[in-house]
């Protein structure tokens, strides 16, 4: 593709996009929470999530966020905040799946399936009682499938405080546990507590789930976390690299999916606007499935 | 000091195994293993998958408590993390959508127990620049790990290995999975970095024969038992019976070398089959 078709395509996007931001999108304090907690999430998620699916543990982050589950509905019936009902369950879960033996290849998906099962047993309870007690099914459906548009600004300290305390842990470790996620061979050789850092890593995802579970819920949390990740690795070939991008393939699919849900308060069937999650999810994937677009060029080319 | 100057005043040993005896859940899979190298030095360690090569080399790494005995680098008792020792693993298997570069992997050689990111240096890109150009790598420099051939992925972890400057070079089975050229030339490779870093290279394999020409000296090690010294001094029919507690014959055949087990006495196949040994040895080559 030429410069010049390359330079009118983005003109036309923008001018098809111009009309498509409502009025009162960039005013709106709800919007600016939810662009500042949305980009925050997405950084950390990206960054996390890159190591996440280096070292096959995919699994592992989605039964986190799963799990999220159980906290979030038991912070709305005792009536606190669902970003403490994330943060305690993950911690637990995150501790009870290192001591079953997450750290073995063999016990990984077991310790994990065993946690994550336990967890959504407890879950069933509270969301029944939540919406039963409270008399509303809403509260349910913004812990599974989130809102980024109900997070309070008040707890906006907070979600930075805890992105930078995960940012710290991964950049800290982020040799020892690039060279571990390689070889724990090769780590363990080196003089590495392989065991330790794993622990010290699953923190990390347990607290980067939870954050992401503020804005798009427990159950699609996964999907910021792998999906950003898995199209970075595919587009990069250095690991510093790979975490900057899928930092910032999380970020503009949120910024992206804040606006279409904001537009979508005038779309059809129901004019309340569609979830934020649907649009993140949706955006995510379609920059995965794209993602392998090269490879596969690359492919046909050799074949040809 | 000059290589020949060390061997000449009787070369201090960077390596000594002294009487390593090694239990796992009530089964001996070392049984007083003693040798040692020096600096130069390019040794083979001999033996059939499951002689305990694999359980050695963690001992020595520190990986193994033994049961008995111990380990000396460079005259002292090993510590946790031990910049003298090199290691390249076995079973190296990198996923190609893996984003790390050969340089990365190299990169991380010299700084992975740090905290931190690495920052970019002009000494540290030469560092890694120069120890990719000593393992010939330099071609597949920018490329994915996972992306290598089975004999490139080695060289880039030898560089891996290399860059911290250790004075022993640990490779378990780096020629698994290697066809016969790529093997020699990974063979020449180490036999080369061993004379010319004056670094000892101890490398693990079920066959002897790539390892024939440039081999110093020869661990063998059978049923958790080890003998050591020169090729000529250990591969013998008498040396290797009595390590494998059974009689075997070393045939020399254009050149390679063949160790058959005796399969005429009952008895002897029976002790072999107790230690859970192949019948087919080290050495064997099956010719078609």
């Amino acid at each position: 593709m030429s410069g010049s078709s390359l330079h009118g395509l983005s003109g036309a996007v923008f001018a098809l996009l111009a009309p498509v931001i409502e009025p009162g999108f960039f005013s709106s304090e709800v919007v600016h929470v939810a662009i500042v907690v949305g980009a925050v999430v997405a950084i950390v998620s990206g960054t996390v999530g890159v190591f996440t699916v280096i070292r096959g543990q995919s699994f592992a982050g989605e039964a986190l966020g799963d799990i999220g589950t159980t906290g979030g509905s038991g912070a709305f019936l005792v009536g606190v905040g669902p970003l403490l009902g994330f943060l305690v369950i993950g911690v637990v879960a995150a501790g009870a799946m290192e001591m079953i033996g997450i750290q073995r290849a063999r016990g990984r998906d077991l310790a994990t399936g065993m946690v994550l099962g336990a967890g959504l047993g407890l879950a069933a309870l509270l969301l029944y009682l939540d919406s039963t007690v409270h008399n509303t099914t809403g509260a349910t459906f913004t812990i599974l499938f989130g809102s980024v548009f109900t997070v309070a600004s008040s707890t906006i300290p907070l979600i930075v405080l805890l992105s930078v305390v995960v940012l710290a842990i991964v950049f800290a470790l982020y040799r020892p546990l690039l060279l571990s996620s390689i070889s724990a061979e090769m780590a363990a050789a080196r003089g590495i507590h392989v065991r330790a850092l794993g622990g010290a890593y699953l923190l990390a995802l347990a607290l980067a789930v939870a954050l992401a579970s503020m804005t798009i819920g427990t159950i699609l949390s996964t999907a910021l976390l792998v999906g950003p990740a898995a199209s970075a690795l595919r587009l990069t070939r250095r690991p510093s690299h790979a975490i900057a991008l899928a930092g910032s393939i999380g970020v503009a699919a949120m910024w992206l999916g804040i606006l279409l849900a904001y537009d979508s308060f005038s779309w059809p069937p129901v004019q309340t606007g569609w979830p934020v999650s649907f649009f993140v999810v949706t955006l995510i994937l379609i920059v995965y499935l794209l993602s392998g677009l090269p490879r596969l060029l690359r492919t046909r080319t050799r074949a040809v | 000091m000059t290589d020949r100057g060390e061997r000449a005043a009787g070369a201090k040993e960077i390596l000594s195994v002294q009487g390593i005896t090694v239990v796992l859940s009530g089964r001996e899979i070392l049984r007083d293993v003693s040798f040692a190298i020096r600096p130069g030095e390019f040794t083979g360690l001999i033996g059939s998958n499951g002689a305990g090569k694999t359980t050695l080399f963690r001992v020595i790494l520190g990986l193994q408590a033994p049961s008995a005995g111990q380990v000396l680098l460079a005259g002292r008792a090993r510590s946790s993390r031990n910049p003298l020792i090199g290691y390249v693993p076995q079973k190296f298997v990198l996923d190609p959508d893996m984003p790390l570069r050969a340089r990365d992997l190299v990169g991380l050689g010299l700084d992975a127990h740090r905290f931190g990111i690495p920052l970019p240096s002009r000494a540290r890109r030469a560092l890694i620049n120069e120890n990719l150009a000593a393992v010939g790598a330099e071609r597949f420099a920018d490329a994915r790990v996972g992306e290598l051939s089975g004999g490139e992925q080695q060289r880039v972890l030898i560089a891996h290995a290399l860059v911290a400057r250790p004075k022993l070079l640990l490779l378990d089975e780096p020629l698994a999975n290697l066809d016969l050229r790529a093997a020699q030339e990974v063979v020449a490779l180490l036999a080369r970095l061993a004379k010319e870093l004056k670094i000892a290279v101890l490398i693990s394999a079920h066959e002897m024969n790539p390892l024939l020409p440039v081999m110093d000296r020869i661990v063998y090690i059978a049923a958790g038992r080890a003998a050591s010294g020169t090729t000529a001094e250990v591969v013998r029919a008498d040396v290797l019976s009595e390590l494998y507690g059974s009689h075997v014959d070393v045939l020399n055949v254009h050149g390679r070398v063949l160790v058959v087990a005796g399969a005429g006495d009952d008895s002897d196949r029976s002790e072999v089959g107790q230690h859970g040994h192949d019948v087919v040895v080290p050495g064997l080559e099956i010719v078609s």
